[in-house]
C-alpha cells in the first residue's frame, strides 16, 4: 500500500465495515492526519464504485431458472418420483438377470397403473430430459457409432431403438441412455443440435399409443410419433420446426424395422 | 446479505419445494455469478449450478438454518471443485504473475470512459464488460475472495468458513485483489508512489 502498510487491512476494514467501533473510530482518525492512507482509502471507494457498475454481477439465464423450476416440480413430485439415479445405475450394475428381474417388475408396474394422460407424459418427457442435463447423466454409453449405440441396449430394454447418425443433417449423435419414466425402464437416444441436446426416446408401439403429437412445454419441444412398431417422443429446447426436423431427419435415416 | 436467519425447514411435510423456493432459490443469480466467475465460462457455469440446485433441494431436509445463501454457496463451490478435479486441476492452475493481455484489451476497450459520448448506455455496457474481463484475470484465489466480497458481499467470516481459510487469510487476499483491480482500473494515483503493492502480499 502507498502509505502505511501496516494499516491496510484496518483500511479494508473500515471499507467492508468489519472493525468494531475502537479500532474503526482509530482508523478514522488516522485518515484525517494521513494524507497518504486517506488518498488511498478515497481510491479504494472509487474502484468499489467501478466494481458495482450494473452488469458486472452476472444473472442466470433465464433457461437455467426454467431447469431448476422444473427439477424442483419434478422432484417434489412424489407420485412420479423416478428412483434416484444411483439406484438405477445399481441395478444395471447388477447384471442381466437381476436388471431382467427388474425390468418385469417395471412392466408388471406398467400393467398395474392406468394409461398416463399425454400431458402427464409430456410433463415427465420434460421431466427425463431436463434430468438428462443435470449432474452428467446425459449418455450412459458416449459414441459416434451407430453400429455400438444400438446394440449396447441389447439384454438392458424390450426394443432395439434404431440410432442412425445424423450429423450430415445437423443432428450429430452423441450416444445412449437408459431412463426411467412412466414406470418402465426406457431407451434414450441422444444427439446434438449446435449447443442443444435432443433426447429421444423410443418404447414398442403396443405399450403406447397415440396420435403423432407436438407440445410445448416449460420452453421445451415434445414431438411424438409412430414408425415401424416403435413410438418415439423427441424432447429439446430447440423449436418445434426445428425438432420436426429432427424427426424427418430420423425417420428418412432409419429403416423401420 | 439480506434473508439469513431464515427458520429451517424442519417439519419436511410442510412442502419443502415451496420453502426451498422461497429461501434458496432467491439466491439463483448469485450462486451463478459465483460459478460463472469460479469457472470463467457460461456453459460450465449453467451446469455448476443446475447440480448444485438438484443437491440443495435433496440435501434441504438437513439444512439447519442460518445463511441460506452461504449453504448453497458451499454447494455451488463443491460443485465447481468436482468439475475442476475432473478438469486435471487445470482449471486452479492459473499463474500469479498473469496479468494479462485480455486484460489490457479490456482495458483498452474501456480507455475512453471519460469522454463524452451520447451512447452512455453502450459505453458503461462496455465498462461492466471490461470490468468482468479483468476480475476474471485475477488470479485464485484472489478471484474468488474478491467475488464473494465486493459482488456478493458476504462477511469475512462467511468468506473465511467457506474457503476454510484463516481470517486473517482472507483479509490479505481481499486487500490484494483490489490492489490489482485498482492497478488496473483506475489512473495510477498521484500518492501510491512507486510503490504499489504488489510485492506487499505475498503470503
Amino acid at each position: 500500500m502507498s502509505a502505511c502498510p501496516d494499516k491496510t487491512q484496518l483500511l479494508h476494514g473500515l471499507l467492508d465495515g468489519e472493525l468494531d467501533a475502537v479500532n474503526a473510530a482509530a482508523f478514522e482518525a488516522h485518515l484525517k492526519t494521513c494524507e497518504a492512507c486517506n488518498a488511498e482509502y478515497l481510491r479504494q471507494l472509487s474502484l468499489r464504485d467501478r466494481v458495482a457498475t450494473p452488469g458486472v454481477a452476472h444473472r442466470a439465464p433465464e433457461r437455467l431458472r426454467a431447469n431448476i423450476e422444473a427439477m424442483i416440480a419434478e422432484e417434489a413430485a412424489p407420485a412420479a418420483h423416478p428412483p434416484p439415479r444411483s439406484v438405477r445405475r445399481a441395478w444395471w450394475a447388477a447384471g442381466g438377470a437381476g436388471a431382467g428381474g427388474l425390468i418385469a417388475a417395471a412392466l408388471a408396474l406398467t400393467i398395474a397403473i392406468p394409461q398416463m394422460t399425454e400431458a402427464s407424459l409430456d410433463r415427465q418427457l420434460v421431466a427425463g430430459h431436463v434430468r438428462s442435463l443435470l449432474a452428467n447423466h446425459l449418455v450412459d454409453i458416449q459414441t459416434s457409432n451407430q453400429h455400438v449405440v444400438r446394440p449396447w441396449f441389447n439384454g438392458k430394454v424390450d426394443v432395439a431403438p434404431p440410432a442412425p447418425e445424423l450429423a450430415d443433417q445437423g443432428f450429430p449423435l452423441v450416444g445412449g441412455r437408459l431412463d426411467y419414466l412412466d414406470g418402465r425402464v426406457t431407451p434414450a437416444i441422444v444427439y446434438k443440435r449446435r449447443l442443444h441436446t435432443v433426447n429421444l426416446f423410443v418404447w414398442p408401439a403396443e405399450t403406447r399409443t397415440g396420435r403423432d403429437h407436438v407440445a410445448r412445454r416449460d420452453g421445451y419441444s415434445v414431438v411424438e410419433w409412430t414408425e415401424g412398431g416403435l413410438r418415439f417422443a423427441a424432447v429439446s429446447d430447440i423449436g418445434v420446426d426445428e425438432l420436426q426436423q429432427f424427426r424427418h431427419a430420423f425417420e428418412a435415416a432409419a429403416p423401420a424395422s | 446479505m439480506t434473508s439469513r436467519q431464515t427458520p429451517p425447514a424442519s417439519a419436511a411435510g410442510s412442502d419443502p419445494a415451496r420453502q426451498f423456493r422461497e429461501t434458496v432459490l432467491p439466491h439463483l443469480d448469485a450462486a451463478y455469478n459465483f460459478a460463472r466467475y469460479l469457472s470463467r465460462d457460461a456453459t460450465v457455469a449453467e451446469d455448476i449450478v443446475q447440480e448444485a440446485f438438484l443437491r440443495a433441494f435433496r440435501a434441504f431436509p438437513t439444512w439447519r438454518g442460518g445463511s441460506a445463501k452461504a449453504w448453497l454457496f458451499a454447494i455451488v463451490r463443491n460443485c465447481f471443485l468436482n468439475w475442476a478435479a475432473g478438469q486435471g486441476g487445470a482449471a486452479r492452475v492459473v499463474s500469479e504473475s498473469t496479468l494479462s493481455e485480455t486484460q489490457a484489451e479490456a482495458l483498452a476497450n474501456a480507455v475512453d470512459l471519460d469522454q463524452e459520448d451520447p451512447e452512455t448506455a453502450l459505453i458503461r455496457r462496455k465498462d461492466a464488460e471490461a470490468i468482468r474481463a479483468v476480475i476474471e484475470e485475477l488470479p485464485e484465489p484472489f478471484r474468488e475472495t474478491l467475488v464473494l466480497r465486493e459482488l456478493e458481499e458476504l462477511s469475512y467470516k462467511e468468506i473465511a468458513a467457506l474457503t476454510a481459510t484463516p481470517i486473517g487469510t482472507v483479509m490479505s487476499r481481499l486487500a490484494r485483489a483490489r490492489q490489482m483491480l485498482a492497478d488496473m482500473l483506475l489512473p495510477p494515483s498521484d500518492l501510491a508512489g512507486g510503490a504499489p503493492a504488489a510485492q506487499e502480499v505475498r503470503r
